[in-house]
């Protein structure tokens, strides 16, 4: 059985870790390989590093910040931000990246995912879509759009149906991020978890809005295959094998390695 | 020498493999030099994206790789690495394996999440030397059956049903899951592989 994984995220700005709601005031949050190393001695499952550089500068030193954590990093690591072309995201592999997020350049271009797909393989391909709650429409009931370019443009496409689009596409993985609760700590969107779980057979990692083990249960319940979260790490409040061991508490069957409470290796 | 030579095979990540084995204090190297794939001490061949894309990108090297799998010099293969040891694979019909191991790669089957993305249990037979039960990275759409020739031990995982997880036969070790991306279990096996290698090396000299 295929165990649900928790994953830290680290937004990554110049080089040092951020924090903000919604991409506004940005506060330091340390060191990505300090941070990364700590994720991992407290048993995260993955790592995801998302580049939210606003300067080509800034985007060189992604390629820096994913070489320095991949080298203190056994762990996968997914890393986002600025991939427009196949050559942005071979850059990133080269540098330590395990998978490559994509996301405002595969909705401009949907044809970007095949070529990702059939140069590096669906399982290094994730789509990541920023969804927010869309009024109720005569097209369209109720339901989520996706949401672009750091929040700032809404194109009128469905955040559901772009993740079946992209899974026929090649996408081997769906990052949803529900704009609306991002940074709130308020839970997951449940309801667009449940959507776009029951729409694609591929893996979804939730996030956006998680606060406690509770939440990440409920996301899991929901059909997510992992729960992503930032500002319950970033500001101690747990760590990671904290969050592990109260989701086990909660019933649910995941993989504990930390190093502060290391299962023992079956010996043969 | 602590070299371990990486198979070139030009689409492969391999920036992680070469970051495991430098924590475990091994120089790794890329390579396609024929001869030196075929003599070296410890050769891994890595994870890449389709069947016949890696088979393509291998060429003539997958005679040498063979042929030191044969001779049980110590070699390593990883995900779509065990997979190209096989006959063939479903994925590409007409690209042929290295038929070291039996049957054919075949898509998961079942109620599952396709690709298999994420940590999964790793039931070791009693025979392994290397391998241990434990949680390994898995990041496969296609999978084998868990069924090894003799001479081989073998491990095996559950998604949907039962596929190999790993084999091993001496200093040769063949992994579906992604040793160098398994946390402290994975950075131990693969310590397991290259004390394996050294032996074998002892042992020759």
């Amino acid at each position: 059985m295929l165990m649900p994984r928790v994953i830290p995220c680290l937004d990554v700005r110049d080089g040092r870790v951020v924090k903000g709601v919604q991409f506004q005031g940005l506060r330091d949050a340390g060191d990505p390989v300090a941070l990364a190393q700590a994720y991992q001695e407290q048993g995260a499952d993955e790592l995801v590093l998302l580049d939210v550089s606003a300067t080509p500068e800034g985007r060189a030193n992604a390629t820096e910040t994913v070489a320095a954590v991949r080298a203190a990093l056994a762990l996968p690591l997914t890393v986002g931000g600025g991939v427009r072309v196949a050559d942005d995201a071979a850059r990133l592999l080269d540098a330590g990246a395990d998978k490559v997020a994509v996301n405002t350049a595969a909705v401009q271009r949907p044809a970007l995912l095949e070529e990702l797909a059939a140069r590096f393989g669906s399982q290094c391909t994730v789509l990541a879509i920023d969804a927010g709650v869309r009024a109720g429409t005569e097209e369209f009931g109720q339901g989520w759009e996706v949401v672009t370019h750091s929040g700032k443009q809404r194109p009128g496409q469905d955040a559901v149906r772009w993740a079946r689009e992209a899974e026929r596409r090649g996408a081997g993985e769906i990052l949803l991020t529900s704009w609306d609760r991002d940074g709130t700590r308020s839970g997951y969107d449940l309801d667009l978890l449940r959507a776009a779980c029951g729409a694609v057979s591929l893996p979804v990692i939730a996030s956006g809005g998680a606060d406690t083990p509770q939440h990440m249960a409920e996301a899991l319940g929901a059909g997510a295959s992992a729960v992503l979260a930032a500002s319950i790490f970033h500001d101690q409040d747990m760590s990671v094998d904290d969050v592990k061991a109260a989701l086990q508490a909660l019933g649910v069957r995941l993989r504990r390695d930390s190093t502060s409470s290391r299962s023992q290796g079956t010996q043969p | 020498m602590n070299e371990v030579l990486i198979v070139r095979t030009g689409t492969a990540n391999t920036a992680s493999v070469i970051a495991a084995f430098e924590r475990l204090g091994c120089a790794p190297r890329l390579c396609a030099e024929p001869e030196e794939i075929r003599e070296a001490a410890r050769v891994v061949l890595p994870g890449v994206g389709t069947f016949a894309a890696a088979r393509d990108a291998l060429g003539s090297l997958a005679a040498d790789i063979q042929e030191r799998i044969f001779a049980a010099r110590p070699t390593l293969t990883i995900c779509l690495g065990l997979q190209l040891l096989a006959e063939g694979s479903e994925e590409s019909p007409t690209a042929r394996g290295l038929s070291i191991l039996p049957g054919h790669a075949r898509r998961f089957s079942g109620e599952v999440r396709i690709p298999q993305l994420g940590w999964n249990r790793v039931e070791a037979s009693g025979s392994c030397q290397l391998l241990e039960s434990g949680e390994a990275y898995y990041a496969n759409s296609y999978r084998l059956d868990p069924v090894v020739p003799n001479g081989w031990a073998m491990a095996s995982t559950q998604h949907g049903e039962a596929f190999l997880a790993a084999c091993e036969r001496g200093p040769v070790l063949a992994c579906q899951f992604h040793p160098e991306l398994s946390g402290p279990w994975g950075m131990r096996l693969l310590q397991r592989w290259l004390d394996a290698a050294r032996s074998w090396e002892d042992q020759a000299c």
